[in-house]
């Protein structure tokens, strides 16, 4: 894991000494409401519907026991016991009070984190595959590259004013984990014919009201061009992206707008005018940063004894990957129990995950965008001992991937944004699947929630999209269907007319049983149907009036 | 009266009483002085089209309608690259905050409103100590 430098140690505390300067400036009246805003949004702060909100990086979601276990101690101290896992592997925190962050923020440095550029306009938490370092289907470990985009888009002084808010995602894998595609920059590790490391790169992709998929700008960028590349791009968004209209001020909407091939070419103008300034990243300052991320020193390989319990047996199939390594695997803790808040921790259970990562899996944790917490390295001997304090503390639902691990966003619960509610939805919904068997059943299935058209719960990716809106002071939600977040990326359809809040729960459930009706076999998943037969069957099953009137006609 | 910071503090404007002309001022026609031309570039410019006349020039006057619109950041870089040698001023309502970001990509100096100037004493406008990623990137 990456240790940080004297360097990163001193950034660090003269940032979170300069927001306590910032805060007094605002309490003594030298900074307006208004120019402060934009200061706290830098540093994580936001305000919501009843409280100031605390929203933390953990850089490419990973992080370690003691990094997690002072998430515990924050919670405890000066928020309400828990905190909220997100879709942007940030960790939030929804009852901080504005003086004490000063001083959270200081906790949050005493372990090598920081909640730097979680907000606002300016290049966010760069995210990455939460399998990284472990997977089976690794080209190589995208969080170097994760972490030096950190580096270089910490502070940049071109790039922390901008049109709006600006992602970047990056995955080393064939099988894209990260969603690339709906990031304003996505990045995949790839060789060319000689076998030179370089990136794909993607441009343009996003959620939000006008959804679309990445489109790409650079086939093959030679992975010392990388920072100046991405600064043309950023260079090129921060002087002509709009900035008339807050809706259509992402970088989706200039690719949109301007064309990808006109785009490409001003991106490469300005890359190669760029280069005289800088070239590219002293590659020994990268080596040093790749050496960080080597792998743990694994055990020697052993046979693997099948288990026998049927629990572990259950929570085996769902939870847990193969690893890279035969004797290892990667363990998927569920933070989606039935009836529970999609993506929350109690301090308790963070300290219970913590422990486990360190005495079983060599102190590593991983933040996955889907709102669940990651053991990437765990020797398969352990994965007993482990289900069983999982299941202890609640958390060995084996829902992984399945109709009842539903990313939600913090809807009109907290979100002064949201339009509708979105976390009783996804409770309900998973109180009506809550039989693992049936689950089982139904198998792969990703519903995903968002409680406004900001379309922060990735509704738009969802196999089931959710969005909830507000039709003349009642909530309303709308359905898509057929979208998908991996290499196979598509956008979902809306199905019609939306459903009031007592009606989306039997929606879904109608939508569920029209696909165990059409599919072929067991293994036929829900995304395959639709792609086979396309949304009528499900529009039948969502609106049977319709369907009986036009049968009658 | 607008108010001037640089790197040393508050200053008075040298400049107040030279012509900073129009940014299309070499296509218009008339005479320029050989010395001490003064340019205004509103923020949807490119900073190509000053190009033939870089050497001339002596001051650029970058508008920043806003604190919150941050396309001059680009632009102070893009004329720097472009290699333009004389002064650059950020003129508008900025924060004491930007101020580092604005000598990082090549600012001289701010022009402020008075009124912005009222609430963001002299010591604010220090430049606090903190490293620089980009530079220790590139090196």
């Amino acid at each position: 894991m990456y240790e940080y430098t004297d360097f990163d140690e001193a950034f660090v505390r003269e940032r979170v000494a300069e927001f306590r300067g910032q805060v007094e400036r605002r309490l003594d009246g030298s900074l307006t409401e208004d120019e402060f805003k934009p200061l706290r949004l830098m540093n994580g702060l936001y305000l919501q519907l009843h409280a100031y909100m605390l929203r933390i990086a953990v850089p490419y979601g990973t992080l370690n026991g003691r990094q997690m276990r002072q998430f515990a101690y924050i919670a405890d101290r000066w928020d309400r016991g828990y905190g909220h896992f997100t879709t942007r592997q940030n960790i939030q925190f929804n009852w901080p009070k504005l003086q004490d962050v000063p001083d959270m923020l200081e906790a949050l440095a005493d372990v090598q984190m920081h909640a730097m550029q979680t907000s606002g306009n300016c290049i966010r938490n760069v995210t990455a595959d939460h399998f990284s370092g472990a997977a089976t289907d690794e080209i190589a470990d995208p969080r170097p590259t994760a972490e030096l985009l950190r580096q270089w888009s910490t502070d940049h002084p071109e790039f922390t004013w901008l049109g709006r808010k600006f992602k970047i995602a990056v995955t080393g894998s064939e099988h894209d984990r990260a969603v690339i595609k709906a990031h304003d920059i996505g990045l995949r590790l790839v060789q060319d014919d000689d076998g030179n490391p370089g990136y794909e790169v993607l441009v343009g992709g996003g959620l939000g009201r006008t959804p679309m998929l990445g489109k790409v700008v650079r086939e093959f960028l030679p992975k010392e061009h990388l920072l100046p590349y991405v600064e043309a791009i950023l260079q090129v968004y921060n002087l002509i992206g709009r900035r008339d209209n807050k809706y259509k001020a992402r970088i989706k909407i200039l690719v949109h707008e301007t064309g990808i091939d006109e785009i490409r070419r001003l991106v490469e103008s300005t890359f190669q005018e760029n280069l005289a300034r800088f070239n590219g990243v002293n590659q020994e300052v990268f080596d040093r940063i790749e050496a960080s991320f080597a792998a743990p020193e694994f055990e020697p390989v052993y046979d693997v004894t099948p288990a026998v319990d049927a629990g572990l047996r259950s929570w085996i199939d769902t939870n847990v990957a193969d690893h890279r390594e035969p004797h290892y695997a990667i363990v998927t803790i569920s933070l989606k129990g039935i009836g529970e808040t999609p993506g929350d921790a109690t301090s308790d259970q963070m300290r219970i995950m913590a422990a486990l990562a360190e005495e079983f899996a060599h102190d590593e944790l991983r933040i996955s965008h889907e709102q669940n917490v990651i053991l990437p390295h765990v020797p398969r001997r352990h994965l007993a001992e482990i289900y069983r304090r999982l299941k202890d503390a609640g958390l060995a639902t084996a829902n992984i991937g399945l109709v009842s691990d539903i990313i939600a966003c913090p809807g009109m619960d907290y979100c002064a944004l949201a339009t509708a509610r979105s976390i009783p939805v996804a409770q309900k919904i998973s109180e009506t699947f809550a039989d693992i068997d049936r689950q089982r059943d139904i198998g792969p299935l990703k519903i995903k929630i968002s409680g406004c058209i900001n379309a922060c719960g990735h509704h738009h990716v969802g196999h089931i999209g959710i969005l909830g809106l507000d039709r003349a002071g009642v909530e309303n939600y709308q359905i898509t269907l057929g979208g998908d977040g991996t290499e196979t990326a598509s956008i979902g359809e809306r199905a019609g007319p939306g459903f009031a809040y007592d009606e989306i729960v039997p929606a879904v459930e109608r939508l569920i049983e029209a696909y165990l009706d059409h599919r072929s076999e067991d293994t036929e998943t829900f995304l395959e149907v639709y792609r086979r037969m396309g949304p009528a069957p499900f529009k039948a099953a969502l609106y049977p009036e319709a369907e009986a009137r036009s049968n009658a006609a | 009266m607008a108010v001037i910071i640089t790197e040393d503090g508050i200053a008075a404007d040298d400049w107040a009483d030279k012509t900073v002309y129009p940014f299309d001022v070499f296509w218009s026609g008339q005479e320029l002085p050989e010395e001490a031309l003064a340019v205004e570039f509103p923020n949807d410019r490119k900073p190509e089209d000053l190009v033939p006349w870089l050497d001339r020039i002596e001051m650029i006057r970058v508008e920043f309608p806003s604190f919150a619109d941050g396309r001059g950041f680009s632009l102070a870089r893009r004329l720097r690259t472009l290699g333009y040698k004389g002064r650059l001023r950020a003129a508008g309502p900025v924060v004491s905050d930007q101020h580092r970001a604005a000598v990082r990509v090549g600012f001289d100096e701010i022009e402020l409103p008075e009124s912005v100037a009222a609430r963001q004493p002299a010591e604010h406008w220090v430049i606090r100590k903190q490293g620089s990623y980009q530079q220790r990137l590139a090196s």
